[in-house]
């Protein structure tokens, strides 16, 4: 070939990307379909793996280091395996630490009953922690609003908290309150350690951040059943799987807030004659706290976004009655319960913020009573409304509302709402089905027929080109590495399934999220207000979304992908806001004076300047789509998460299956992470961006 | 008496084989040869001393090792080779608890961007380092008081850091490095954040505080002007060596090197050299009307030589007279020749 052709070809990305185009669709049409062929499917070498895992669990619960421990039913000792006794101790403290705090608020005696006799507290019927008045609960929601940040965060605790408990949904909001207490700080105190680890020893961040990354893009589901096979069912399980997906964005937040230091100020504390320790927690942990405590309002938002699928292993509240109110088909009773799982998590998102940004006064001169102002005020609220409560035993005769309403006995607009759906699944029926389905046989049917006639070896050298041409060869071999181990799988079909829902989902909601934010994005005032729309979706629980299309929809592709999409719109509406919120005013400044026309400005100056920061968006959706896709098994596809899903019901290889398909997930979303991002990050250099 | 400060054959170069490659060079170290096996050469060979009570300014470009100097004397990096000795004793030998002792005793240092706690007010960032030592509250906060009144921010005390312009944080990153009273004062780049107007004042502010605490002073600039104002004594870095290290006016009048001469060239003379750099010897000739000082700078009394039209006796510190001085020399500082 002439030299120069090859020149142009080493200089010319694009040119890359057009001959990988044209080789994928060569391998794809010339390569026949057929079953003993290697290059259209690798053969399951690796279907050992799911049940190998699934052992080494059974292995660890009951084999391994058996310790002798006492019986005292049979009054002797027995072999017990040490992991197992662990996992034992860990799911009682939690559960006594999550009951505990669901009693003190909604009382109970189950706390009284580990501390003294069954039989003495069968006699004793008096002898039982009394409710806390929702009227006094939500007195107390107002007044600790308002000392975070003044009488509007107040009113919107206190009428959070009011609305809650008219609806009925006191005791189910606690219950899901009291999980979040217990479990926002253990995330808390783990991500803090782990992160400052990481921070002080290089060798541990770099093994945390492979770690991380495999964790933050598994779905969720795919923990539920080993922790089942691990801890049993109840609220502590659910507790333990949302430890799992909270931490890892805590310890990030702290990683990056610890390195965001200015070098100098490490100095000035040495210099100063900090001891290690004083460095630590005098001079780094304040001065990254800003960061530390953003990270705690990640956590409790991952908390209320996991209710649902904590209920799924036993976790009581919200979560569990939004599911069984979608079991059954009943929208209104769903849409009420995540309203409130959206309540509270506003609610709890604020008052965290507030609490981060608070400026500490030191110089406050304050007499005890007002410091204690607050507390001393809510002491007095329960007080009164204990006592206005108690008095009026005696008028309610069976259900005392001023104590809890409860569920059947709150107001509901749940039939408001159902036959609002009703209405809609009347006056629509047709346009909706008729889209519905030609999207199903237009777009979705053969998309996903094209994705699962896609030979392995088109497949691969599409992604392994790709990450070569943007990386290297050492990018393009972890790119290649990663899907060898699902092509290897028995379930490459299904993963393939998942693809083109996730590639579907990612290209509608890269479009419609560059689309908007080029809108409003361009203007100081837009692009504040899409933020907080974008704030405002991001702290409804995953969950939340699939209500709505599932009745517009039914139980099709379609649902899960649409919710899929609006779900994953908001990450790449923020980022496309970001980016052009990056393009320096001098270069706008520049356009103006060269005269470019609005479309011209767009496309010539913000468009190839916000790009790769868009790009990083699209990255982000990519982990939103395959969240939510695979959260859509739960109401029925077919793709890696109805197999996920399914486990929760095979006992025997599940927690096996579920890890593997996990993992399969994540590899996917790393892959497309690792390319995008050294696409992105090498743009950036080459834009002069920091 | 034995310098405060003593360094002798100080390196410090960056990367994994520095070591190696430094013995097998036997300590010559050529930069660029060095940069070819993956190493930076931050430092190269540093030997001098600073005396009690006398100020060192180190004058480089960025990336000259100025910086990199000054955290290996304070060892907040390790020196790759070579024996610094503070009060006689090796501070790359000290462990980790006589380290922090060495800090809380002796050491304050000042930095380019503040480096203040956003989390502490300006009495707390002033007290700190007392209260990592253990002095009680009381009296850390006792001294921090004196301090703030020192560096001329009473009444704001109780402002955090970012309510304060840059200057007032330097005076805050300023008042907290004197808090312990330590001995030797580092100074890396504390005016170079600020704008002009408030550098010449704060340069100013550091004299007159040098004139009262009188510390054994390391002081990093990159601006020439800054160091020939503050220093008794001046080091030119260039490449992580020393490229001169004399008195201001020695260096403005006899640069080392090509380098050197590049910054000296611009600098107004009469702004920098003293009377006796360019008096003669005793002359019976001379009025006797009135004497200067041999160490007045040449500027300030210029007026007064070239009014007289006679030669003017030198007298150094008492009184005694020690030389003369020609007006036709003053000439030819101020206008060349």
């Amino acid at each position: 070939m002439d030299k120069t052709y090859l020149e142009t070809i080493r200089n010319s990305k694009p040119t890359q990307f057009g001959i990988l185009l044209v080789l994928f669709f060569a391998l794809y049409h010339l390569v026949p379909h057929n079953d003993g062929n290697y290059l259209w499917r690798l053969p399951s070498l690796l279907k050992g793996i799911p049940l190998a895992i699934n052992n080494v669990i059974f292995s660890a619960l009951y084999d391994w280091f058996p310790l002798k421990v006492w019986d005292p039913i049979f009054e002797m000792y027995e072999e017990k395996a040490a992991f197992r006794e662990f996992t034992k101790a860990v799911s009682q403290g939690l559960l006594f630490l999550i009951t505990f705090v669901r009693e003190l608020l909604l009382g109970g005696d189950k706390i009284i009953d580990v501390f003294v006799s069954d039989a003495w507290l069968k006699e004793n019927e008096w002898l039982s922690w009394p409710a806390l008045p929702w009227t006094a609960g939500a007195v107390g929601a107002f007044i600790l609003g308002y000392q975070l940040n003044g009488i509007r965060l107040g009113l919107l605790g206190g009428i959070g908290a009011l609305y809650i408990a008219i609806f009925g949904n006191w005791v189910p909001s606690i219950q899901t309150l009291s999980f979040v207490l217990i479990t926002t700080p253990i995330c808390f105190v783990l991500g803090l350690s782990f992160g400052i680890w990481g921070y002080l020893d290089k060798k541990v961040e770099t093994a945390l951040q492979p770690v991380l990354n495999v964790m933050q893009t598994m779905p969720q589901f795919a923990y539920l059943v080993p922790i089942i096979a691990l801890f049993g069912l109840g609220d502590h399980a659910g507790s333990i799987a949302t430890i799992i997906i909270a931490t890892p964005p805590m310890i990030r937040n702290t990683i990056l807030g610890l390195k965001r230091i200015s070098p100098e100020v490490v100095e000035a504390g040495l210099m100063s004659g900090c001891t290690k320790s004083q460095l630590l927690f005098k001079v780094l942990i304040p001065t990254a706290r800003r960061d530390i405590l953003n990270g705690v309002n990640t956590v409790i938002m991952q908390c209320l976004a996991m209710v649902v699928i904590a209920s799924f292993v036993g976790a009581k509240g919200l979560g569990l009655n939004l599911k069984i109110a979608l079991n059954s088909l009943k929208i209104g009773k769903a849409a009420e319960a995540g309203l409130c799982i959206v309540i509270i998590a506003v609610i709890l998102d604020r008052f965290t913020k507030a609490w981060a940004n608070k400026p500490v006064d030191y110089f406050e001169n304050l007499t005890l009573f007002e410091r204690h102002r607050s507390l001393v005020i809510f002491g007095a609220a329960i007080l009164v409304f204990s006592i206005i409560a108690f008095i009026a035993n005696g008028y309610f005769d069976k259900i005392n509302y001023l104590y809890i309403i409860p569920i059947e006995k709150g107001l509901t607009i749940a039939h408001y709402i159902d036959s609002g759906v009703d209405w809609v699944w009347d006056t629509f029926f047709y346009t909706l089905n008729t889209f519905n389905k030609f999207l199903l046989t237009q777009v979705l049917g053969p998309m996903k027929k094209a994705y699962l006639g896609m030979p392995v070896i088109s497949t691969f050298t599409l992604a392994m080109g790709a990450a070569y041409i943007v990386g290297g060869l050492r990018t393009g071999l972890i790119v290649g590495g990663m899907l060898l181990f699902i092509a290897l799988s028995e379930y490459w079909d299904r993963a393939l399934i998942t693809m083109y829902m996730a590639t579907f989902a990612v290209l509608m909601a890269s479009l419609n999220g560059i689309v908007l934010g080029s809108i409003f994005g361009r203007s100081e005032r837009g692009s504040q207000i899409l933020l907080s729309v974008c704030d405002f979706f991001e702290t409804f629980p995953s969950f939340v979304y699939l209500i709505p299309v599932i009745f517009l929809f039914n139980i099709t592709d379609t649902s899960v992908l649409i919710a899929a999409i609006i779900y994953a719109t908001v990450p790449a509406t923020r980022y496309t806001v970001w980016g052009l919120k990056s393009v320096p005013l001098s270069l706008h400044e520049a356009g103006t004076m060269s005269g470019v026309s609005p479309f011209q400005r767009w496309t010539n100056i913000e468009i190839p300047i916000a790009f790769p920061t868009v790009m990083l968006g699209v990255n982000q959706t990519v982990v939103f789509s395959l969240q939510m896709v695979i959260l859509g098994a739960l109401i029925g596809t077919e793709d890696l998460g109805q197999i996920i899903f399914g486990a929760l019901s095979r006992t025997k290889d599940g927690a096996g299956v579920a890890l593997t398909l996990g993992i399969f997930v994540s590899l996917i979303a790393i892959s497309v992470d690792v390319i995008v991002r050294n696409w992105a990050e090498d743009r950036k250099k080459a834009l002069g961006l920091d | 008496m034995s310098p405060t400060i003593s360094c002798s054959s100080v390196y410090k170069i960056f990367g994994g084989n520095a070591h190696k490659l430094l013995e097998e060079n036997d300590g010559r170290v050529d930069a660029a040869k060095f940069q070819e096996s993956g190493c930076i050469v931050g430092v190269n060979d540093a030997s001098f001393d600073v005396n009690k009570g006398e100020m060192l300014v180190v004058m480089g470009l960025s990336g000259s090792g100025k910086s990199t100097l000054l955290r290996c004397i304070s060892r907040l990096t390790e020196a790759t080779a070579g024996k610094i000795l503070i009060d006689g004793e090796d501070i790359c030998l000290m462990n980790n608890k006589q380290l922090i002792e060495l800090r809380r005793e002796k050491m304050g240092m000042v930095f380019q961007n503040f480096a203040l706690l956003p989390h502490k007010t300006v009495l707390e960032n002033i007290a700190f380092p007392l209260q990592v030592k253990g002095v009680t509250t009381d009296n850390s906060i006792q001294k921090a008081l004196e301090m703030v009144e020192l560096v001329g921010l009473k009444g704001r005390e109780n402002y955090f850091p970012r309510e304060l312009s840059g200057g007032q944080q330097q005076r805050v990153g300023i008042a907290r490095s004197l808090a312990v009273e330590p001995d030797i004062w580092f100074l890396d780049e504390p005016f170079s954040a600020l704008d002009p107007l408030i550098r010449k004042e704060m340069q100013d502010e550091f004299l007159r505080l040098q004139s009262v605490l009188n510390k054994t002073i390391m002081f990093v600039t990159h601006d020439f002007d800054e160091a020939l104002r503050l220093a008794d004594r001046i080091a030119i870095m260039k490449d992580g060596i020393i490229e001169q290290l004399d008195k201001p006016d020695n260096i403005v009048l006899n640069p080392a090197t090509d380098y050197v001469k590049r910054f000296t060239e611009d600098v107004p003379r009469e702004k920098v050299l003293k009377i006796e750099s360019i008096m003669d010897g005793v002359d019976p000739n001379a009025s006797s009307d009135f004497a200067i000082s041999k160490s007045e700078i040449i500027e300030t009394v210029a007026e007064k030589i070239l009014n007289s039209k006679e030669i003017i006796k030198v007298t150094d510190e008492n009184n005694n007279i020690v030389g003369s001085i020609n007006p036709s020399k003053v000439i030819k500082v101020l206008f060349g020749g």
